[in-house]
């Protein structure tokens, strides 16, 4: 038998079509639930801190990943920062166009080493620009179930 | 340092009804994980037999072994296997399970019967995978001779489904 | 051949739980902290970190090794995940060691996680992936399918009981009650209850097969001058092995798992073993399912084919019989977080040898075992042998 026998016609292509039938159900785990119930309970963002290496984690974590101490220093970080980083979606994950834009950033919270990937809102893209201070925007207690996406956006603040 | 000095390890249990009753923050995805395999040659060739309503294997004659489902190479000499050669669809029970659950643990009344099933004319005897028909479970046994059960010409796509199943041989 | 020696010197484990709050990182993090703590080791002195963990699909993270790097404590390390299947608990301190045979490392912290709570509705949804998909999965297949098939041709070729083979649950699942750890550790199980569990895919009853868990161990590898340092009482690792069958499964001779032998036969010829049934003193094989301990413990050389079940019965394997099997309580009984059971194995022998083992201790100084995991497509043997 030849080890390949071309494929000339595409009907001869065969392939079997399936899926992988999996939901994943992600814990918000250890630090993860005090991080977001704070978000839900008080509109506030907490970090923890890490003493030897002096670095504030946002999102908190259990634990300092460069010396590997347990965090128990817990704080309450601004929910007010800079845009550290940004970038303009034009399509969505489906190759769908994405009208208006959306506005994707990555966001340094004040009093912290950390911050929070989120979208920007309440802004033109084109007046986006990194180091751009801005604040979060929570949605009202009533409608917060504890998920990141309890922050709208972060919107450039007003002075 | 372990087992005796430690008094309480690390971990904390959930039981299903903290996630029904929200008793602790989760967040759900479902991946878009839909995927189309291509049959390759071998096994394409393997899907055009049984859309005839035939099974193939192949042959090595370097180990001489005749071997299915059907592959370009063999994996004991590395390699390519030398010929087609056609199988009849019959064979003998290997092994099997009766299975009463799905794949997602939901119960069945009546049990699925998978079974490896060593397919004449292969050597030494090699089998594929398929179910059992036509039988009560409690009869099955290994060692049975069973044969295959095909739908009708113009129902096959060129597929494993193309054959319904494997039933007992009828002697005589 | 030039290798350095190297010793296990701590370990750390998290409880094995059905639903952990945790998350996978967190998880890696009670462990690999407890291991480093154990031997008084900070995070600065490890030189490089190995990963093991099952299919991504599992904890629901693509590229899971990157997802737990900084759990595992590997920022700014060498660090590399390894994955062989069900057998990855066991081959993550094989490829520890030879970063630390080698020479390239004097310590490496090997940590295994699994969070197989994530996978919803079941994590057999990623599992079925392991059938062909072409001439296999069309046909609906169930993960147990293949244990159940080849459980029956077991059992069919040594002309073997239900019976004989539910004893293994139930000394596992009594083991684990002295397991601190244990998800199903049972002290009052017997026979009957297993034979008298739901059936899943017959020969498979509900307590022939180990859990759904989730939990992560690690261990600290160090070369002998440095091992030396940290501790008075080095476990060696004193033979690797580790061999993978072909994926053709329904091709295979199911009642003898040859690749396990083969890779047995690797660690013991590095190990200086020529008669495992005499220097062997502790077995941790892998028992995801109860058959699978006793088909392992004939790749591994400690009873003849189809012999394994009768020395079960006879209590040559309990814990305070001649070779004593899965003293841990196994995963039947401590639970099968997939590669942290198999690194649960290789803590166990550390603790074991050390004589630190408390409640589960085997008696009698115990001074060599052997540690096995399986997995893939029913196709790779993982191998090691460690001794004081
Ligand atoms: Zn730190
Ligand atoms: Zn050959």
């Amino acid at each position: 038998m030849a080890i390949l026998e071309k494929v000339d016609k595409l009907h001869q292509a065969i392939a079997w079509q399936g899926d992988i039938p999996i939901t994943n159900r992600y814990t918000a785990g250890v630090a993860g639930e005090r991080f977001l119930r704070e978000i839900k309970d008080h509109a506030r963002i907490l970090g923890t801190r890490c003493p030897d290496c002096d670095l504030v984690y946002v999102p908190a974590a259990l634990f300092c990943e460069r010396c590997f101490a347990q965090l128990d220093e817990w704080l309450e970080v601004s929910s007010q920062g800079r845009v550290f980083t940004f970038t303009v979606l034009f399509r969505d994950l489906e190759d769908r166009p994405l009208d208006p834009p959306a506005v994707l950033a990555y966001v340094k919270l004040n009093g912290s080493n950390g911050g929070l990937v989120h979208y920007l809102g309440e802004v033109e893209p084109d007046q986006v620009f990194i180091g751009l201070e801005v604040e979060a925007v929570f949605k009202e207690a009533s409608e917060r179930e504890g998920s990141i996406l309890d922050i709208r956006y972060f919107r450039p603040l007003k002075r | 340092m372990m087992t005796a000095q430690i008094k309480e390890f690390p971990g904390v249990g959930l039981r299903e009804s903290d996630f029904e009753q929200r008793k602790v923050l989760y967040t759900e995805w479902v991946p878009n994980a839909r995927y189309a395999w291509d049959a390759g040659v071998a096994i394409g060739r393997y899907l055009a037999e049984l859309k005839e309503g035939r099974l193939i294997g192949v042959r090595c004659r370097h180990c001489r072994r005749t071997v299915i489902p059907p592959r370009v190479f063999c994996e004991w000499c590395f390699r390519p296997m030398d010929e087609w050669v056609p199988l009849p669809d019959t064979g003998t029970v290997n092994t099997f399970s009766l299975c009463y659950v799905t794949w997602d643990m939901r119960r069945l009344t009546e049990p699925e019967i998978p079974a490896v099933i060593d397919i004449d004319g292969t050597h030494p005897p090699v089998g594929i995978l398929h179910l059992l028909g036509e039988v009560e479970p409690q009869a099955v046994q290994i060692g049975m001779r069973v044969q295959a059960v095909w739908k009708p010409p113009e129902e096959r796509t060129g597929s494993i489904l193309d054959i319904r199943y494997f039933r007992p041989v009828r002697e005589g | 051949m030039g290798m350095r020696k190297v010793a296990v010197v701590g370990a750390g484990m998290t409880k094995f739980v059905r639903r952990a709050l945790e998350t996978g990182k967190e998880l890696a993090f009670e462990a690999a902290k407890m291991a480093l703590d154990s031997c008084e080791l900070t995070l600065q002195q490890v030189d490089c970190v190995v990963h093991g963990t099952a299919p991504d699909a599992f904890d629901g993270v693509h590229m899971k090794g990157e997802y737990l790097a900084d759990g595992s404590g590997a920022w700014r390390k060498p660090y590399t995940r390894c994955y062989v299947g069900g057998g990855t608990g066991v081959f993550a301190p094989i490829h520890g060691w030879y970063h630390v045979a080698s020479g390239l490392f004097d310590i490496c912290l090997v940590v295994c996680e699994e969070k197989m709570s994530s996978c919803q509705p079941h994590p057999q949804g990623a599992f079925l992936t392991i059938f062909d998909h072409t001439t296999e999965r069309p046909l609906g297949p169930n993960l147990l399918w293949i244990f159940a098939l080849e459980m029956n041709r077991y059992m069919h070729t040594y002309g073997l009981s239900k019976r004989d083979i539910a004893l293994v649950s139930v000394k596992n699942k009594r083991n684990a009650a002295d397991h601190p750890c244990s998800l199903l550790g049972d002290r009052e199980i017997t026979v009957e209850d297993v034979l008298n569990s739901e059936v899943l895919a017959w020969p498979v009853q509900r307590l022939d097969v180990s859990p759904v868990t989730d939990g992560a161990v690690a261990v600290v590898l160090a070369a002998e001058h440095v091992a030396r340092r940290i501790t008075d009482k080095p476990v060696w690792i004193e033979g690797v092995g580790w061999n993978l069958d072909t994926t053709y499964w329904t091709n295979r001779d199911l009642c003898y798992p040859r690749y396990v032998e083969n890779a047995a036969r690797m660690a013991y010829e590095m190990a200086g073993i020529s008669e495992p049934r005499k220097q062997i003193h502790i077995a941790e094989p892998y028992d995801p399912f109860d058959y699978k301990e006793l088909h392992h413990l004939e790749g591994l050389l400690l009873f003849d084919r189809g012999k394994a079940p009768e020395a079960t019965a006879l209590g040559i394997t309990q814990r305070d019989g001649d070779l004593p099997v899965c003293p841990s309580g196994g995963l039947l009984g401590v639970g099968n977080p997939i590669a942290a059971a198999g690194l649960m194995k290789v803590a166990e022998l550390f603790w074991q040898l050390r004589g630190e083992a408390g409640a589960r201790q085997v008696p009698g100084q115990p001074r060599r075992g052997v540690a096995q995991a399986w997995g893939d497509l029913m196709q790779v043997g993982t191998v090691i042998v460690m001794g004081v």
